[in-house]
């Protein structure tokens, strides 16, 4: 199986993340892999531990995204890609999403395209259908756990986390996937990985070397603001039992009519 | 005058999402402010009553797209309708829940519409023909003003953001039926079965929920069964035991369960259950964390409750900075306590 896995390079989620003089700014907190793709990189990994074949690690941003590649080769792919172009400055998921797909084409024979359920920064959650839909290859988004695969028939059949419960869904390959936490907690890079990773050449993509048209972003987002501080007033329960706590908290969860 | 505001309403087998009736009623005002008749997609098999239920939410007439073909929702089955539909008919805007479904069914259908998706919005503002819109990013640290220079604008609107909707059954409206324009034999994919959770509340749609974290599994004279003897195990029949005074508690408020993601790790609970950065962003009225320290990550999926009320040992924890009331205090004595005196107040 050949797979490609695409990750994204964010600020940490710990990091204090505010607007300064009109700018995102992330202190000196690091920037690192997006979390959900570090499932999806251990997603792929088992998936070609189990039916063989190789994974090549993508990632669309400028020079520092070649850390988040790293950490994916530290994990165990076998190649990574940048895509880096300055027309892709301000791409919004759609232009993403055509780039992602012409980069999957590019790379040839794909069986799967593995992604994260969404990028922690701008939470858009929905690159993954898009390429889908660029590629005209089914979505299989959102997937728990690969219960059947055939590889030479080209089938499988999967779990998907839906909000009623679990969704079991038979599709084909080529497909993309996205994945959520249960295929495993995502493996800590080896000291192996780790010195291999930090001697890769990373080869660069530009918009041209893609062979393909990425359309113009049509959603901007002019404006970011730091959401107004809430202003509660603490008012810590106090009394001589839990009885009594219990029955002044509930009188006034009562009285901020929320029950 | 055009239908040019357009709604999509979620169904999952033959029941409106509730968060489809709230962007009924949003695409209802919308459609006031700009002048026009508010058309509502119900695609499904079976699903006329979602139809009927949709006008008297506020939408002017329905296409109704009913046939087997969309029996399950399959996002490339629905977003080939979706999109012949507007490319037919060319609305300014298309308003969807933010379900997994109809976000999904957005993302895609601006691939094949040639325009741009705006997910998760809490406020919209008129600017021309333009809809300007706030959406929370970096996990609610930041609001985006954002908007979509092509058309039609798909926006899915966040649950519970845009009020309560009020049905008027005495609305009535035009249900048109419209071709089914998916052929089965295209399709990709097969949904083979459901394995539906409980019947528990949905922790996205609750407007109360009770969370337990790590704490759960703090209680040291709690002896677990001598059958036990795996000191993991052990932990985790203790945090169980601190869970069920959690359901127990959010019975008596007709809660959803959360969790924070150091309980779901330690498989005291499903993931499902999480609440935070990497599992469900919520916003309820009321939001009861007991055993829940505060970090960040969960508070990224919580901030927005109207009322947050903290249960914990340690007068430090984090939490507290954003509860509007605490109690220092072990939950296992004041989370059962609290059920008792709910079920006094409230009837039950
Ligand atoms: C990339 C990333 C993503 C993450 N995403 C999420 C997320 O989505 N959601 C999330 O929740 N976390 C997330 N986290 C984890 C987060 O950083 C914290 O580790 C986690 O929220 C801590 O959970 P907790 O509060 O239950 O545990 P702890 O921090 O261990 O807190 C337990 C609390 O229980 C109190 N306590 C102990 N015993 C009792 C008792 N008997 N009665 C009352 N109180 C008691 C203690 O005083 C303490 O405050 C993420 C972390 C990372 C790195
Ligand atoms: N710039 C990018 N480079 C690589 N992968 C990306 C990029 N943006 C999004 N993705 C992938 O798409 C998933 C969903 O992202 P989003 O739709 O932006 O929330 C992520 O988890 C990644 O797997």
């Amino acid at each position: 199986m050949k797979i490609v896995v695409a990750v994204k390079q964010v600020p940490d989620s710990a990091a204090k993340v505010s607007v300064e003089n009109g700018e995102v700014s992330w202190g000196d907190a690091p920037l690192v892999i997006n979390p959900w793709d570090e499932f999806a990189v251990e997603a792929a990994l088992l998936l070609t531990e189990e039916h063989g074949g190789d994974v090549v690690a993508v990632s669309l941003g400028d020079e520092d995204s070649k850390e988040a590649l790293k950490h994916a080769l530290a994990m165990g792919c076998s190649e990574a890609i940048l895509i880096s172009d300055p027309s892709l400055q301000n791409a919004d998921t759609q232009a993403v999403a055509h780039a992602l797909a012409a980069a999957i084409q590019k790379v040839g024979d794909v069986d799967m395209a593995v992604f994260g359920k969404q990028a922690i920064d701008g939470d858009n959650a929905v690159t993954p259908v898009q390429v889908a839909r660029v590629l005209g290859w089914p979505a299989l988004t959102l997937t728990s756990k690969i219960s059947e695969l055939d590889a030479d028939a080209k089938t499988l059949k999967v779990e998907r986390s839906i909000e009623e419960g679990r969704q079991i869904v038979e599709g084909k390959l080529p497909a993309v996937m996205s994945v959520v936490k249960d295929f495993g907690e995502p493996r800590y890079p080896s000291f192996m990985g780790i010195r291999k990773a930090s001697k890769a050449e990373i080869p660069v993509w530009s918009a041209a070397d893609l062979g393909a048209d990425v359309p113009a972003a049509v959603v901007s987002w002019p404006e970011m603001s730091n959401p107004q501080a809430r202003e509660v007033s603490n008012e810590i329960i106090e009394g001589g039992s839990p009885e009594e706590i219990a029955a002044t908290l509930a009188d006034k969860i009562i009285e901020e009519g929320v029950v | 005058m055009a239908n040019k505001v357009w709604v999509f309403v979620d169904q999952f087998k033959g029941e409106g999402h509730p968060a489809s009736w709230e962007v009924v009623a949003a695409g209802r005002k919308l459609a006031d402010e700009v002048g026009s008749g508010l058309t509502a997609l119900v695609f499904g098999e079976g699903v006329e009553a979602v139809a009927q239920t949709a006008i008297h939410y506020g939408a002017d007439e329905v296409l109704l797209a009913d046939g087997a073909p969309l029996a399950e929702f399959r996002v490339e089955a629905y977003a080939s309708q979706l999109a012949k539909l507007a490319q037919d008919d060319t609305p300014d805007v298309i308003l969807f829940p933010t379900t997994t479904r109809a976000r999904e069914l957005a993302g895609m259908a601006a691939i094949d519409l040639n325009s741009g998706v705006l997910p998760d919005v809490i406020a919209m503002d008129l600017e021309g023909d333009t809809i300007v819109v706030t959406r929370p990013v970096y996990a609610g640290k930041l609001l985006a003003k954002s908007q979509c220079a092509a058309k039609p604008q798909l926006i899915t609107l966040r649950a519970r953001a845009f009020g309560k909707p009020e049905a008027d059954e005495s609305r009535s409206g035009e249900v048109k039926s419209v071709d089914v324009v998916v052929d089965e034999g295209t399709m990709a994919t097969q949904v083979v079965d459901y394995a539906t959770s409980d019947g528990q509340v949905s922790l996205t749609d609750a407007s109360v929920i009770v969370s337990g974290g790590r704490g759960t599994s703090n209680r040291a004279d709690l002896e677990p069964p001598a059958d036990i003897t795996d000191e993991k195990e052990q932990e985790i029949w203790r945090a169980q035991q601190g869970f069920l005074l959690i359901g127990e508690l959010a019975e008596v408020l007709g809660a959803a369960v959360g969790a924070s993601r150091a309980a779901v790790d330690a498989g005291y609970i499903p993931y499902t259950h999480q609440v935070g950065q990497t599992g469900k962003v919520v916003g309820p009225d009321l939001y009861i964390a007991s055993g829940i320290s505060g970090a960040i990550q969960h508070l990224a999926g919580m901030r927005t409750s109207k009322v947050i009320v903290a249960i914990n040992k340690d007068p430090d924890a984090p939490i507290f900075k954003l509860a509007r009331f605490g109690v220092v205090g072990d939950l296992y004595d004041i989370v059962p306590a609290l059920t008792a005196a709910f079920k006094e107040r409230l009837d039950k």
